[in-house]
């Protein structure tokens, strides 16, 4: 693994007495794509202007590379903001634009040149230099907000939600470009959303947030798979959450039918929630399943059919290539390393701390 | 929209364009005949030329000096005036807004007339000073009393512009170039103060035509020895009863308004000054 490049240690801070962060720690590898996601108000923001320099923390330090940054101001930092809504200078062309950060440093001129015709033809969209902001599309506005960025080769580049603006086509699109683009440029990506598909999509590593504390930090498949709480399960993906009680190591009872499972060390007769994904749960003929219900709901969707299947006093949510009609009789069941076992929050206030942690 | 529709909507328009043609149209029909004729009724230039005999070219002169004066002490009050409001939260912004707007709506003749029997050489101001025993204040009936109650009375209509403009500015565009390595004077000459240029432009044709046309300050406070170009007009149709002259010199200064109305048109293309 590479080595630690940003720390955050004890961050707190909070706006009118509203408290943002409380005690927020994290720290972030060279070269690493972190995603910062989470339901707005949850905090990733405020991480995120903190790194940059545009918030001071109440508490706490941030390390960049070994030094303390805490106070320093955001044009002393080794590291560049893409913003949302892009931010471009629009009495400036692109050519100005993209050459801002140089020109400040002084850079000469025909290194600024040169920078400008790599970062465009980084971008995709050489031969732009001379058009103003104002004449580009949502999509191209953003790109020129990254060329913008990285010509002052910062060692690490934090995005503020920066497709939110976009349509969804073109937001897929630019998935894509700025994971090909960290690739070329190797340096780390800090990345600000509220789209669960968008952070599974392209990071190496997602922090999952709400009110101010971390839910879970993890790869993408280990926050999919194996959700440690309730909020992130339902946060990331859809998900059946059901109350059940641990009976043992390795067997759990879910609405009063005994399923085995491959987790252990919840101790004997134990409340917990229970996080099964829609495309887990198997729809079988009566009498072959665990639990008998009946579908209530079928959607059509593209790639699946979405049904909804009541069985024991709950909804199950299930994703299917199979189809069954609405008023069939089916048997419910689930593979056991699909069952993923996560602990009860005592309290809400508990549930937002994360209690895993 | 039909054609019906159409017509519909543009009748609601009927009074208004009966208003502007009674009083606007019709008054500047004849301000162009009267400054275009003699007193038979003949076709002339020679009111309109008459700017250039030293007498009035130097009344134009002085105006042109002063309110290009006051304008200059209004920007340069209301810039950093408009960036401080900018700065505050909502509920204080409006309240200063408020004490700002809250003088134009006493009369203009009230306030200039407040001024003078403040500037008084027995005045307020002076009685205050001699109190404390200090030399007194010698200005009414100066060029400076004229600027003063210029800056005075046009000051609002320079700040709202600007703070308009200032106001438009995305924070998180301040915050890129910070990002990108500008320090806060860098900021301040590369991006607020650009950005915010079609704000000052308007104000300035806010300050400046009023203050270049106006004859009631030049009147209150500069007495009856400082002419600017309104003053003479003014008497010329009050007191000479030469209204073909008062037309010729009127057309003039109307010129320069014009000239300074498309500098403005061509800058302020977001329409800054459209709040009045």
């Amino acid at each position: 693994m590479s080595k630690v490049l940003i720390d955050l240690k004890n961050i707190s801070k909070s706006f009118d007495g509203q408290m943002v962060l409380d005690d927020l720690n994290l720290y972030i590898r060279e070269n690493e794509f972190l995603t910062l996601l989470g339901p707005s108000g949850c905090g990733k923001t405020t991480t995120l202007r903190i790194l940059g320099g545009f918030e001071t923390p109440d508490k706490g330090c941030v390390i960049f590379d070994g030094k303390d940054i805490t106070s320093l101001p955001p044009n002393k930092r080794q590291l560049n903001t893409v913003f949302q809504r892009y931010a471009l200078f629009t009495h400036m062309t692109i050519a100005e634009n993209i050459a801002f950060g140089l020109k400040i440093k002084n850079k000469s001129k025909t290194y600024i040149d040169d920078k400008i015709k790599y970062a465009l033809k980084l971008v995709n969209l050489d031969g732009f230099e001379r058009r103003m902001p104002d004449s580009l599309s949502g999509g191209q506005q953003q790109r020129i907000a990254i060329a913008r960025a990285i010509v002052n080769e910062p060692k690490v580049l934090l995005l503020d939600e920066p497709l939110g603006a976009l349509d969804l086509k073109l937001r897929q699109d630019m998935q894509y470009e700025l994971i090909r683009l960290k690739n070329e440029l190797g340096i780390t990506f800090i990345y600000v959303t509220h789209d669960q598909e968008e952070a599974l999509t392209m990071s190496d590593t997602i922090v999952v947030m709400n009110q101010g504390y971390i839910q879970q930090i993890g790869s993408p498949e280990k926050i999919y798979n194996e959700p440690e709480n309730a909020f992130v399960a339902d946060f990331i993906g859809d998900s059946n959450i059901i109350s059940s009680t641990m009976i043992e190591d390795k067997l759990v009872e879910i609405l009063g039918t005994r399923f085995p499972c491959v987790d252990t060390g919840f101790g004997k007769n134990k409340p917990v929630d229970v996080v099964i994904r829609p495309e887990d749960v198997i729809l079988s003929r009566p009498g072959t399943g665990k639990i008998k219900g009946t579908v209530t709901h079928l959607i059509f969707k593209g790639v699946h059919y979405e049904m909804e299947v009541a069985a024991a006093g709950f909804e199950w949510l299930v994703h299917s290539t199979g189809m069954f009609p609405v008023g069939t009789e089916v048997d419910i069941d689930v593979d056991p390393f699909n069952i993923q076992i996560m602990n009860k929050p005592a309290s809400e206030d508990e549930e937002a701390a994360g209690i895993n942690e | 929209m039909n054609k019906k529709a159409l017509l519909k909507k543009k009748l609601l328009g009927t009074p208004y364009f009966i208003w502007s043609a009674i009083f606007i149209l019709v008054p500047l029909g004849m301000v162009f005949y009267y400054g275009l004729t003699d007193r038979t009724g003949s076709f002339t230039l020679e009111n309109v030329l008459a700017i250039s005999t030293p007498e009035h070219a130097k009344a134009l002169g002085i105006a042109l000096l002063l309110s290009l004066i006051a304008t200059l002490i209004c920007l340069l009050l209301a810039y950093p005036l408009a960036m401080i409001l900018c700065g505050q939260k909502n509920g204080r912004q409006s309240f200063i807004v408020l004490i700002f707007i809250l003088p134009m709506w006493m009369n203009f003749l009230l306030r200039t007339l407040a001024w003078q029997t403040l500037l008084e050489k027995t005045g307020v101001i002076n009685s205050i000073l001699n109190f404390l025993h200090l030399p007194s204040l010698n200005i009414i009936n100066t060029p400076y009393a004229i600027v003063l109650g210029m800056v005075y009375n046009f000051l609002p209509f320079m700040v709202l512009p600007i703070y308009n403009a200032l106001s438009k500015i995305d924070g998180n565009v301040i915050n890129a170039a910070r990002d990108l390595g500008a320090n806060p004077i860098q900021v301040f000459m590369k991006i607020t103060l650009p950005l915010s240029i079609p704000g000052i432009i308007s104000g300035i044709t806010m300050v400046f035509i009023p203050a270049l046309t106006t004859f009631v300050i030049s009147k209150l406070l500069g007495g009856s020895k400082i002419l600017l170009i309104g003053n003479v007009i003014e008497e010329e149709f009050t007191q000479a009863s030469n209204w073909h002259l008062g037309s010729g010199l009127s057309i003039v200064l109307m010129l320069f308004i014009i000239v300074n109305m498309l500098l403005t048109a061509i800058f302020d293309k977001d329409g800054e000054g459209s709040f009045l």
